[in-house]
């Protein structure tokens, strides 16, 4: 599944680089959200069915399936929780960010 | 019920009023989209743009919607999509619209609307002056003010091409006064719809929503760039100036009718007193200069089409040659003076010309010809006075009595 890209250098230099009015290109995305996180939700594929009910109930549509294995797009998962809550084979784990 | 007639030479005229002039001009710019609130202030217009969708003579789709405010949001989104749109409104539901007002110019969103200039409460009352859309001038919005019916089909045609002129992108508000425009009848001659597809190029808007090309709409800009984008708008504003007088060229060309772009001058060549206009107080100001030149007096009326963007200028160059002028308007801004004679001070600033004004008009108060010679009169007394009138003595009312 494709991942939006991010432009962190993106900048304006000059007031003649605005765009029209408001007429902006779409995902232009410069930030990420990775601090916003407490906690932060690591799935353990070996137990994983890939019943994709985590996909389904990320409010965030950060995680995703690649080849055979679930994964969290950690530049934008902030860490709710909801998807630990929510797997049915208790296969996610939240662990306190910072830690290590 | 509209009167049709084709003359000899294949010409239509209708005999229609002005709501119903601004609706066939709608139509004949086949809009995609018509979105209204159908209920008071709100002026049949809408409803004869109904009754062609409903006949199949316009293939659009109506929104009914709930508000004047979701009216401008529904014609805005429509436009963002490509479609060209109508919508229209008056008095306390365009003040209902002010929120949106500055969301489709910011956005530089291409809409043309039709306001009817009624008064606002309290008290509250449905007839009108101009106190409803003077009062929105910093909106962002191209401001035109038309005279008779004609105009107001022929103006509707214009602002399209004014306002999706790719350099311009920016709303058009036209304005009719209510009830002297929107409620009476006049014959009004209706371009074939072969010369509104000459004068008027397919919406074609390059920056459109499209799957192809997605977009990030009306988004949020920092402290940094807010002024950036103000700045361009108000490039768009002044670019608008050269467009207009263009447009106006154009339609000339193909239809025969031409209104003098941002002002009209009329008789004001050696005129030494000239009185300013705004709308359809403009027919009256123009019969009164009519009887006072065939009587030796060198009058003239200067007509403002377009108070945004503002004909500084033109008016300058029309005013500097007079010895007196004064600004007769349907308006004020409490604790100051009337908004138009503002602007024009402004614009004229260094002439020598002795400028007053004169308000009057309000909720539907009709403005009598002996009134507008009562102008002409007490400006001859300024000249022969030569002093100019201090900041308290410039500003008069009409009507005030009786």
């Amino acid at each position: 599944m494709n991942r939006p890209e991010v432009n962190k250098d993106f900048k304006i230099k000059s007031s003649k680089e605005l765009p029209c009015g408001t007429y902006g290109q779409a995902m232009l995305l410069t930030e990420t959200m990775e601090g916003w996180r407490s906690e932060r939700p690591v799935i353990h594929n070996e137990q994983c069915i890939h019943c994709n009910w985590c996909y389904m109930v990320c409010p965030e549509g950060v995680i995703y399936k690649e080849g055979n294995e679930m994964k969290i797009d950690y530049r934008f998962c902030k860490g709710c929780g909801i998807c630990q809550k929510e797997c049915k084979k208790g296969c996610i784990e939240l662990i306190l960010e910072g830690g290590e | 019920m509209t009167m049709t007639n084709t003359s000899e030479n294949q010409k239509e005229y209708q005999f229609v009023s002005g709501d119903e002039a601004v609706a066939i001009g709608v139509k004949l710019a086949q809009p995609l989209v018509v979105a209204a609130y159908p209920i008071t202030p709100q002026t049949i217009v809408v409803e004869r743009l109904a009754e062609m969708v409903e006949k199949g003579e316009l293939n659009a789709e109506y929104m009914y919607v709930e508000s004047e405010h979701s009216a401008l949001s529904a014609v805005m989104g429509a436009s963002v999509m490509g479609a060209r749109t109508f919508t229209a409104t008056s008095s306390q539901g365009l003040l209902y619209m002010a929120e949106v007002l500055h969301y489709a110019s910011g956005g530089r969103v291409p809409l043309v609307m039709m306001n009817a200039n009624r008064s606002v409460a309290l008290p509250w009352n449905i007839f009108g002056d101009q106190r409803d859309s003077l009062s929105l001038l910093d909106s962002g919005w191209i401001q035109v003010y038309v005279e008779d019916a004609q105009e107001s089909l022929d103006m509707t045609l214009a602002a399209y091409a004014l306002a999706e002129h790719p350099e311009v992108l920016t709303p058009v508000m036209v304005n009719l006064d209510g009830f002297v425009l929107t409620h009476t009848y006049q014959s009004v001659e209706v371009p074939s719809q072969e010369q509104v597809t000459e004068f008027l190029p397919p919406f074609n808007l390059k920056h459109k929503m499209d799957l192809k090309a997605p977009k990030n709409l009306f988004f949020t800009a920092s402290p940094q760039h807010n002024l950036g984008f103000k700045y361009e708008q108000q490039q768009a504003m002044l670019k608008a100036k050269e467009v207009i007088e263009t447009i106006d060229q154009t339609y000339g060309e193909i239809t025969g009718r031409k209104y003098g772009g941002l002002i009209e001058a009329y008789k004001c060549e050696d005129a030494e007193r000239i009185i300013v206009t705004l709308g359809s107080i403009t027919g009256l100001v123009r019969d009164v200069v009519d009887e006072l030149r065939e009587q030796g007096e060198k009058v003239g009326l200067l007509k403002i089409r377009y108070m945004r963007p503002f004909p500084g200028d033109e008016i300058a160059a029309v005013l500097k040659d007079a010895k007196a002028g004064s600004v007769l308007e349907k308006d004020i801004s409490f604790g100051a003076e009337g908004t138009v004679f503002t602007n024009v001070v402004s614009a004229t600033y260094g002439i020598n010309t002795k400028l007053t004004n004169y308000i009057g008009g309000f909720g539907g108060k009709d403005i009598k010809k002996e009134e507008v010679v009562q102008i002409f009169k007490d400006l001859e007394e300024i000249i022969k006075k030569d002093i100019h009138p201090s900041y308290a003595e410039r500003v008069k009312y009409i009507g005030l009595e009786g």
